[in-house]
């Protein structure tokens, strides 16, 4: 069977998004794909490339794994640059020697930095920034310095700042302009940017034009035009892209007048129409577009051309952006800048809260041009697609941007919105396509971003799209409410907020006053974790102990048989001989599987029911407590030994890890909370899988948070680094808290940060800025909360009363015979259940 | 002729919960959903697991009736007569029970 041919050059952003779209369209059976890539890397994100700088692992940047590729039958071919193309003969020769033969060949090679051509540029510790390679090596030689500077004040240059200054180096910035981001934002704009910018100790130094850079013992110095110099350690140049068209040279494919190859509305070359070029590498009229979003949307179209699909073609690109710059709000709509003539404008600007907004509409005040956001890009979305969609303003345009004091803002109506409309303009999602995904049962924005990947870029449409949700099931007679069941009317946090200000204890009180009808096997747990997140009162007295499933109620987990599991605690995985001895005598007298779990811990299997008092007797004596491994709470810190044993060990992640276990274990939290601590960054304790990890650096500890492993497993976020032991417990303190108290009913962290506009950045402001004047509340809560804790085995074994629940019959000392047992390997496991045993169904009369 | 088993004393059963029985050589799941003397009675064996946990399980309301969630997999027993909601076929069987004298008493 005959197989298409296809070759990459180049495996980027862009050219991943390629082989994504295509393997979309294709049986990848019917072609034989071949990538050539220089770097040793496969795909990686470069828009988020400074988060190398925190992490120093390059996997949270890729795009995708090896298996991907293999799994499409695609061949990667890293380390090896396409030297040569033989455009006669279809083929292209590789730097290894080999040859592949291709029928299309699809140019996503990128850019390069373009170094201004300032004599010293090329010498030691001058650097550019826009590989891991380069990243590496400016992470080493900010080691050994403290001041760096970065020419070019666009969006590279302040990224770069940003990473700097998150590594405690005195940063300057050096622009040619007399402002900051010139191509995006107009004078006033820059001007406050460069304030919140200048306000977080970052040296900015605009209207400077470097003409040359001495290299000396001490370090080195720039020179600039008007007679004014820098002393710094090192540089980063961030002024710019060029095209890579080096191979597209020596073959003689057309190139534009700036660079890149020249293509036409479907990215085919200009005089080879079985060459594509998609990406930075592309020139399409003239321009050469530097963002990542242009270059998805050439790479969607060169697949479906390539396929025969001639409906859709390149026609210009949105260059609008709604950024966070080094923690500043900036969005940049059309023409921000007020070149179309006769242009009319609307200003806002408020010193106070340092938000600056500008409209631009056209000279009949009806239609949107172009917007400059700076602090505050709420409205960004509304304002992108009355400008994309052309959409008649409302009578003021300037009620867009005022702050709603001003009376309610004219939200544009999805309706008005055609199907074709770019509701997502990173991933290039249409209204239309958003619709189809809700049609097809995709309920929840969570869903929807994860069929469509529309809102996963800036995020600036996902008001719009939940709008759009809202209104479509609406349509459909559903309803998104967030009511927690049938019984009550109000969500988790609702809930939360009515028991903690109403002081409610019980759950009938609840009921009575909020809900109606009995309760259901949702609200009545759910009750009962928030009941216990405010008060912690003892579980199982009488009015809570209804609430609770098998598992809070008995105080261990069902297993399939009906017998229990016991998991003592044994913090940070700490475990003496002496209790390792008590586990194993109680495990052998009950006969019990002993197992280690995932979680450092020993659990001991299939206990009946009634003996499960006198096994916590046993294991209390010893000095143990409970483990809550039944509970949705705290449940343990994982750690490594740290650097009490380990000789790679730089901070002492065995005793962080049980200082931590402790100091939280027995509080209910909306879902299980797992915590692991690293003693470096080899991160044995698998940290950064854990809802919070902490991991050992040379200056203290990195603090990430909203991880898991389980059905969908994700790393945790970096939240702050190089922090000291109180002021992780602070943090901690308040992040718990405000988890319990904002998460839905069994909402994970790492969904809930989902769950959260801005993500880790709001996170970072409530727990760290205070920005909601919060914490104080926050930590008091945790101390009362922490301080009612109590070992639910021990308060049992205490009081008879509570005893008597731990019986299988009520009127019968007979142990529970469906239980049976059958030797596996060297212990048992429950027998498989016996069939003829059921009963018959029988309605009564 | 009707014979009544006496099982324990009505106090012996918290509000809002159940107990399992022995009944002959049956288990008997019991449940008093409130404070009064209403009780249900139905097989303490979840049919899916053949595991003798469903008085364990949670007294919930749906559809106006009350039922219990096996604590295993969750599938609803309506408490007045067995019948398994998300499969017919696998309704436990139930029994009939009075309160007589504050002492709890199941009809075999």
């Amino acid at each position: 069977m005959h197989k298409t041919q296809l070759v990459v050059l180049g495996n980027g952003m862009v050219g991943h998004q390629f082989i994504d779209e295509l393997c979309n369209l294709i049986d990848v059976n019917q072609y034989d794909i071949t990538i050539f890539c220089a770097e040793s890397r496969p795909a990686y994100d470069r828009v988020h490339l400074s988060s190398y700088f925190l992490t120093h692992t390059a996997e949270n940047l890729l795009l995708a794994s090896t298996d991907f590729y293999h799994d499409r039958n695609i061949r990667l071919l890293l380390n090896e640059p396409a030297l040569w193309i033989d455009r006669q003969n279809q083929n292209v020769h590789g730097k290894s020697g080999q040859t592949v033969p291709y029928e299309k060949l699809i140019f996503a090679t990128g850019s390069s930095p373009a170094v201004p051509p300032i004599k010293g540029s090329d010498g030691t510790n001058c650097y550019v920034y826009r590989t891991l390679e380069d990243l590496e090596r400016i992470a080493s030689c900010a080691k050994k310095c403290k001041k760096g500077a970065i020419v070019g004040g666009g969006l590279l240059g302040l990224e770069a700042a940003g990473a700097l200054r998150n590594l405690n180096i005195e940063t300057h910035i050096v622009e040619f302009a007399p402002l900051l981001m010139a191509e995006q934002l107009d004078a006033l704009g820059g001007e406050l940017l460069r304030k919140k910018i200048e306000a977080m100790g970052i040296f900015i130094h605009t209207n400077k034009n470097t003409t040359e850079i001495l290299h000396h013992n001490n370090g080195k110095t720039m020179v600039f035009t008007d007679g004014s110099s820098l002393d710094i350690d090192f540089i980063i140049f961030a002024t710019g892209i060029r095209p890579q068209d080096h191979l597209a040279k020596k073959c003689s494919l057309q190139i534009g007048k700036r660079g890149g190859i020249a293509i036409n509305q479907f990215c085919q070359s200009l005089n080879d129409p079985n060459i594509y070029a998609i990406g930075e590498c592309a020139s399409w009229n003239e321009t050469i577009y530097g963002l990542v979003a242009p270059g998805y949307r050439m790479a969607k179209i060169a697949a479906r051309h390539i396929l025969g699909q001639t409906d859709d073609s390149f026609t210009d690109a949105d260059m609008s952006a709604k950024l966070k710059l080094i923690g500043v709000d900036v969005g940049s709509i059309g023409d921000a800048k007020g070149k179309t003539p006769q242009a009319r404008s609307y200003l806002y600007l408020n010193e106070q809260k340092e938000i600056y907004k500008r409209l631009i509409v056209s000279e009949d005040n009806k239609k949107l041009l172009g917007a400059v956001l700076v602090g505050d890009t709420t409205d960004y979305g509304n304002l992108l697609q009355l400008m994309l969609n052309a959409i008649d303003l409302p009578e003021n345009p300037d009620a867009l941007i005022l702050p709603t004091s001003n009376g309610e803002k004219p939200v544009i109506g999805i309706d008005a919105l055609p199907e074709s409309a770019p509701l997502c303009s990173c991933m290039d999602v249409t209204k239309g396509q958003i619709l189809q995904a809700i049609q097809k049962g995709n309920h929840t924005i969570e869903d929807i971003k994860a069929t469509t990947k529309a809102g996963t870029g800036c995020g600036g449409c996902l008001p719009l799209i939940t709008q759009m949700l809202k209104v479509e099931l609406g349509k459909q007679g559903l309803d998104i409410t967030n009511h927690i069941c049938e019984h009550f009317p109000y969500t988790r946090q609702e809930l939360y907020h009515i028991i903690l200000v109403g002081k409610i204890k019980s759950f009938h009180d609840l009921l009575h006053t909020y809900g109606s009808g009995y309760g259901c096997e949702i609200c009545k747990p759910t009750i009962g974790s928030l009941l216990a997140s405010c008060w912690n009162d003892f579980v199982l007295q009488p009015d809570l102990l209804p609430l609770q499933d098998s598992n809070d109620r008995f105080l261990g987990n069902i297993q399939k048989d009906g017998t229990y599991s016991i998991v003592p605690r044994s913090p940070g995985g700490e475990i003496t001989p002496d209790e390792l001895e008590a586990i194993a005598k109680v495990a052998k007298r009950y006969h019990l599987y002993s197992k280690i779990t995932g979680s450092q811990r020993i659990a001991l299997f299939g206990a009946h029911l009634q003996d499960l008092p006198h096994i916590w007797q046993c294991l209390i004596d010893a000095g143990m407590e409970t483990g809550h491994a039944y509970a949705k709470g705290l449940r343990m810190a994982k750690t490594c030994v740290g650097n009490s044993w380990c000789r790679y060990g730089v901070g002492d992640s065995t005793g962080l890890g049980i200082e931590i276990e402790n100091r939280y274990k027995g509080i209910r939290t909306p879902h299980k909370l797992k915590i692991g601590v690293s003693g470096c960054t080899r991160e044995c304790a698998e940290a950064q899988a854990k809802d919070i990890g902490l991991i050992a650096t040379e200056k203290g500890w990195n603090l990430y948070v909203c991880g898991n492993g389980g059905t969908s497993p994700r790393h945790a976020v970096l939240l702050a680094s190089n922090l000291d032991k109180e002021t992780i417990l602070l943090y901690l303190d308040r992040l718990i808290m405000f988890y319990i108290r904002t998460a839905d009913k069994l909402q994970r962290t790492a969904s809930w940060i989902d769950s959260l506009e801005g993500g880790i950045h709001y996170i970072r402001n409530v727990i760290i800025d205070d920005a909601l004047k919060l914490n104080q509340h926050l930590e008091q809560a945790m101390t009362a909360l922490r301080a009612s804790y109590q070992c639910e085995w021990a308060k049992v074994l205490a009081h008879p009363k509570h005893q008597k629940h731990f019986q299988h019959f009520i009127n019968s000392p007979r142990p529970d015979n469906y239980i049976q047992m059958i030797p596996e390997r060297k212990q048992h496991k429950p027998a498989p259940p016996q069939k003829d045993t059921v009963e018959s169904y029988r309605s009564p009369q | 002729m009707t014979q009544w088993i006496s099982i324990c004393k009505i106090d012996d059963i918290l509000p809002e919960t159940g107990i399992c029985a022995l009944v002959g050589d049956n288990h008997v799941a019991i449940f008093r959903p409130n404070a009064d003397n209403t009780l249900y009675a139905i097989s303490n064996i979840d049919p899916f697991a053949q595991a003798s946990v469903l008085s364990r399980g949670l007294i919930v309301e749906h559809q106006h009736e009350l039922w219990v969630a096996s604590p295993l997999k969750k599938q609803h027993f309506r408490l007045k007569d067995g019948y398994c909601l998300e499969s017919q076929t696998h309704s436990v069987k139930s029994y009939i029970i009075r309160v007589h004298q504050n002492k709890v008493e199941i009809q075999i």
